[in-house]
């Protein structure tokens, strides 16, 4: 079988500023991320011909071809799995250019949750892929991902020890790293007590294992391996990349395994196609939409056994001068919640040695995972040119 | 004032027969009616056999604790009132798994024996468990 390995690089990534209260359209921020991802590849507009609006609360691929006046649009896809959707949007781009459909495609993610109508607990019973939480389970009150995740948390907890305090170290990491970003919502340090002392929200989580809430845009251009070089910007690889689902998709609650992840399927072909082992990843950028499943997806893509992430990421494994860099851009935890496409446009800015303040000495290669409705799962692996 | 009203299950013509029953108290589960293989929630197909032929049997709300969480933050305003509330995720005796309210005393814990019922509200009813007797 064909396999993908560095068959396509990302070679555009672009961000709004992230806050709250944004004027703007769910659909203007994710242009403005769209302009800046283009600009930032070299390209112009009307170079893009492959699209994948990421989710269905922004712009459709016809309104890019639109706004954009662009003359040949080969492909485009919706890819519906929430927060899982932007690194499964990296393997259909990179098959879609590796198999000469198209040229560069733009992947794009723009939201504005300020709006009421879109707060935390009134989005996921509007998705059709929820139907079955939409009816079963939103009427007796599991409304909102917190109160969904928790009871998958609190067995993980009972069955492997998983603590509170190993909690508190994911969050500490993330906040640790937003403090070294500009472009990060949360700009006060936390310690695992803060995390500790924070208001309980669904046991076990409390407000410090939640995602943000924020508006903002951000996007990336994934272009075929041969136009990587005439581009402005260092060639950052994608050399292996998958997606996974776990068995009973549709709800934690019927899950045979209700800790189980779709990212255990999908990890070892990803690490397959790169050619690489857990050894030879220097960073990561774990989607973290709670504490929580930071710890569970890390036991999930291999670093650890099933059980053993909490004692994994003790004693700041996960923060910068540590053995496993994880969220340096603070991740949805601190930074900003843009479902993990922002977690894609900072390993690229790594593997390109544009990390700032945050930058991880001479990082070469790097994972990114994405995690959607639920326990939908991808991964990809990234290397610099 | 009128409190705001709690979200309402909408039945489809697949789970028309479990919500008809739950209105009248009891709890059904959808099996294969070629292979017999029980499935919650409804859906169209066996994933074992593909027979679209389903049979409704009634379950007892027996079960053990699979998870639980305790809700502190009202996500939606219905349910302020209530919090903090409890929501307990059950391995039934019949095989499949449900969620619902805990209405016992204190949290519930994993492994332990519960009891599931139907109580009613506004055009609905809500799954509940209490501690059940070993
Ligand atoms: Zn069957």
């Amino acid at each position: 079988m064909m396999s993908l390995r560095d068959k396509s690089c990302v070679t555009g990534v672009g961000e709004t500023v992230y806050m709250r209260g944004s004027s703007k359209t769910a659909f203007e921020l994710q242009i403005e991320a769209s302009l800046k991802a283009i600009a930032d590849a070299g390209l112009t507009p009307k170079d893009i011909d492959g699209i994948i609006p990421v989710g269905i609360v922004s712009g459709t691929a016809d309104d890019f071809i639109e706004n954009f006046g662009i003359p040949d649009m080969r492909f485009s896809a919706i890819i519906p799995h929430g927060g899982a959707s932007p690194v499964m949007a990296l393997q259909c781009a990179a098959a879609a250019v590796a198999a000469g459909v198209c040229n560069h495609v733009l992947i794009t993610f723009g939201r504005n949750v300020s709006a009421a109508s879109n707060k935390a607990g009134a989005r996921i019973h509007q998705m059709p892929q929820f139907h079955f939480v939409t009816e079963f389970e939103y009427p007796i009150g599991a409304i909102a991902p917190a109160q969904l995740y928790a009871p998958m948390a609190r067995r993980h907890m009972a069955l492997y020890g998983t603590t509170v305090e190993q909690f508190g170290e994911v969050a500490v990491a993330c906040r640790k790293h937003a403090l070294l970003n500009d472009n990060a919502l949360m700009k006060k340090p936390i310690t695992l007590e803060d995390h500790r002392n924070s208001r309980m929200i669904a046991d076990p989580f409390r407000l410090l294992d939640c995602s943000l809430e924020s508006d903002g845009g951000a996007a990336i251009i994934v272009s075929a391996s041969e136009r990587a070089g005439d581009l402005r910007q260092p060639r950052v690889y994608i050399s292996g990349v998958a997606a996974g689902h776990p068995d009973s998709p549709g709800s934690i609650t019927q899950r045979p395994d209700m800790t189980s992840l779709g990212i255990a399927k999908a990890a070892p072909r990803a690490f397959q196609m790169a050619g690489v082992t857990h050894d030879d990843i220097d960073l990561t950028q774990i989607y973290d939409c709670f504490t929580y499943a930071v710890i569970r997806q890390l036991e999930d893509i291999g670093f650890c056994a099933k059980g053993e992430g909490g004692p994994f990421v003790e004693n700041g494994r996960l923060q910068l001068g540590g053995a496993l860099p994880t969220n340096t851009h603070g991740g949805l935890l601190s930074q900003a919640h843009v479902w993990g496409l922002n977690h894609i446009v900072e390993l690229v800015r790594q593997l390109r040695g544009q990390g700032g303040r945050a930058q991880v000495e001479n990082a070469e290669v790097g994972l990114v995972s994405g995690y959607g409705d639920m326990g939908d799962g991808a991964l990809a692996i990234l290397r610099r040119g | 004032m009128t409190l705001p009203t709690k979200p309402i299950p909408q039945a489809t013509p697949l789970s028309r027969s479990y919500w008809e029953a739950a209105a009248e108290g009891r709890l059904v589960i959808q099996h294969c009616a070629a292979c017999g293989k029980a499935r919650h929630y409804p859906r169209l197909l066996c994933d074992a056999c593909y027979s679209d032929a389903v049979e409704w049997k009634p379950a007892t709300g027996a079960g053990r604790v699979h998870s639980w969480t305790v809700a502190h933050h009202a996500f939606h305003p219905g349910f302020a009132g209530e919090l903090p509330y409890t929501l307990v995720t059950v391995d039934l005796d019949a095989g499949v798994r449900a969620l619902g309210q805990w209405k016992s005393v204190g949290t519930p814990f994993i492994g332990q024996l519960v009891q599931g019922r139907f109580i009613p509200r506004d055009d609905t009813a809500d799954l509940i468990f209490e501690s059940g007797q070993d």
